[in-house]
């Protein structure tokens, strides 16, 4: 067994993991989560969570485009939808936390299996337009309707008593809440990836026709995916509508969707780590440029440019490349 | 003064002349997507940032040379252009071996350096630009006010659409163009420059939006972010029309924009998402657009 990468079209991935390779993801998996516990005590608890649930959301987004190939370009509609709901049955129907996410989840995963359905009929770019286009749509609909409290958002969102007892308005409290949270749906992820129906994802993004070719009914794979990487996200926003006690327009506008994308990107496309790390570098980067305006569009535009013209594979992907030589 | 289903016709046609306009842009820049799709195979996401760049082209013109509209009408797609011609050059020639979907993203990061520039300079409010003083006024038509500038908008759009059709489908130029998106190699061994037809066909289609950009100048405001508002819509109409027909781009975009209108006239709440509707059920009845072929 061969652990060298291969960029099958176009996108930078994974093969079949050797020994050595598993025993990597061991160690950054141990010094991410000891990362995770120590960083509190150096930076600003809030921003933490917040990157934590970013941090999930583009591993949701990764198990798309990096395990079957499929770029949505739409992801802040479960992102955002999620929140809303969250932070509505928090509010409003003074839900208890979980089974607030638990409605935000549900609300992304029945919005990602209607777009999915749509959307899986075609291919390539145009997947992406469409899923992009859907969740234009559905940033109508949200601007629309009261519920979501129009240019206001849902603001002032409980964070309430997780499972009626255990206090969250406390910082600690929400703090590991959320890191179990991330924790959980990271493993989901790294579950699904390495298992067979991960493998079925895999050989769909290496060849489609040849999948076929093989009996896999290709269009229920995918859509499986969608709806599993849409419910992920879903779980992700609804997170952050409690933590930040704050559903708005931004999280289901498109350029957060064009934010997941580029978080990915730069950690790296198809690594396991890579959503992780890129989640936490641009809301860094976002949080320490935050004073120079409208420029931290143009530094975005720029690191999307370069990642694509030099740096395909992404920070963890040229480590790991690094590496392996 | 008489009404159409309870709408005041005033109304009515008011709104179907909006529309009209809007399905021009749209009309204009689906061409323009679609010419560049076709030899490129990109997406070029950038696309509303290049119209947007015309309008603002456009503006500084006007106001700091003293460049009038006419002069702009040709100016500014030369030069926004000219830059898509850099841009080729320097960025996506090095991408038509990789996957379509790098083009879509590294054409993103283009218009994310683009709007923030421009945002940067002019910031986010809108920047009123005069109407030519040759196109004021208007006609009474009895049933309606049309204004010169937009009757104006709608003759010019659609003769350079129906020009661009003739030219790609039925001149020897085209036939060049649709035969070296079939097989590049074969028609270079006629001795055919492709990179180079290539790079002009990316400057063409970059011009096409930045055309629309100049002519859009006078009714909408020059704002930093009228592209980006505008190119998801154009996304949803090239995937309704098909993205494989120049035809499908043009009526498509024209059609839609009709639709919007009457639907801001009926149902004003669902004006925005009418053409996403639209582009579900099509999607559900015919996956390859209304002039698609294949995937």
């Amino acid at each position: 067994m061969q652990a060298s990468s291969s960029s099958t079209a176009g996108v930078v991935v994974a093969r079949e993991p050797s020994f050595l390779q598993r025993q990597g993801e061991v160690i950054g998996f141990v010094i991410m989560v000891v990362a995770l516990i120590v960083a509190p005590f150096f930076t600003y608890p809030l921003f933490l969570m917040q990157a934590m649930c970013f941090a999930l959301f583009a591993c949701a987004f990764n198990l798309l485009i990096g395990y079957v190939g499929l770029l949505s370009f739409g992801h802040a509609l479960y992102f955002g939808w999620a929140s809303y709901l969250a932070a509505h049955a928090a509010k409003v129907w003074g839900f208890n936390p979980e089974f607030a996410i638990l409605t935000g989840t549900l609300t992304a995963a029945v919005c990602g299996f209607l777009a999915g359905s749509l959307a899986i009929r075609r291919q390539g770019i145009y997947f992406a337009m469409i899923t992009l286009a859907l969740a234009q749509m559905m940033y109508f609909v949200a601007l629309r309707m009261k519920f979501t409290g129009g240019e206001d958002g849902i603001q002032a969102v409980p964070r309430g008593k997780l499972f009626g007892f255990i206090d969250l308005s406390n910082d600690t409290t929400m703090y590991i809440f959320v890191m179990v949270v991330f924790l959980a749906g990271f493993l989901l992820i790294y579950r699904i990836i390495h298992s067979p129906f991960g493998e079925v994802l895999k050989a769909i993004r290496e060849n489609e026709p040849r999948a076929i070719s093989l009996g896999y009914k290709t269009d229920r794979y995918k859509l499986i995916a969608f709806v599993l990487s849409a419910t992920l996200a879903g779980v992700a926003g609804s997170t952050k509508a409690i933590t930040l006690q704050i559903a708005s327009l931004t999280d289901v506008n498109w350029p957060m969707s064009g934010e997941v994308v580029l978080m990915t990107l730069v950690g790296g496309l198809g690594t396991i780590f890579g959503p992780v790390v890129g989640a936490f570098v641009i809301l860094a980067m976002q949080f320490k440029l935050s004073s120079v305006g409208e420029w931290v569009l143009v530094i975005q535009g720029v690191i999307f440019v370069s990642c694509v013209l030099l740096f395909r594979r992404g920070i963890v992907g040229e480590i790991a490349a690094l590496f392996k030589r | 003064m008489f009404t159409i289903f309870g709408i005041p016709s005033a109304a009515l046609f008011g709104q179907l002349l909006i529309g009209l306009i809007n399905g021009s842009f749209y009309a204009l820049l689906s061409l323009g997507l679609a010419v560049i799709f076709g030899m490129l195979n990109i997406i070029n996401f950038a696309h509303g940032a290049q119209y947007m760049l015309g309008a603002v082209a456009a503006f500084l013109m006007l106001n700091f040379l003293g460049i009038n509209y006419w002069a702009a009408l040709i100016l500014a797609p030369v030069i926004v252009g000219a830059i898509g011609i850099v841009i080729e050059r320097t960025f996506l020639q090095w991408l038509y071996k990789l996957d379509h979907l790098y083009g879509l993203l590294l054409t993103f990061g283009l218009a994310l350096i683009i709007e923030g520039v421009s945002r940067n300079y002019l910031g986010s409010a809108g920047l009123p630009y005069a109407l030519p003083d040759s196109l004021r006024g208007g006609q009474n038509l009895g049933f309606m006010f049309l204004p010169n500038y937009r009757a104006w908008v709608i003759a010019v759009s659609l003769v350079i659409c129906f020009g661009t059709w003739y030219a790609i489908e039925r001149t020897r130029l085209g036939a060049y163009l649709r035969a070296a998106t079939e097989n590049p190699t074969l028609v270079r061994a006629f001795g055919i420059n492709v990179p180079v037809m290539i790079t002009l066909t990316y400057g063409f289609g970059v011009a096409l939006a930045a055309f629309a950009g100049v002519m859009a100048a006078p009714i909408y405001n020059v704002s930093p972010q009228m592209g980006a508002e505008l190119i998801i819509v154009v996304f949803a109409v090239v995937v309704i029309g098909g993205m494989g027909s120049i035809l499908g781009a043009i009526l498509t975009g024209f059609g839609l924009g009709v639709v919007e209108g009457l639907t801001k006239v009926f149902f004003p709440e669902a004006s925005n998402t009418v053409i996403f509707v639209i582009m579900a059920i099509v999607l559900l009845v015919r996956p390859a657009g209304l002039f698609g072929r294949g995937t």
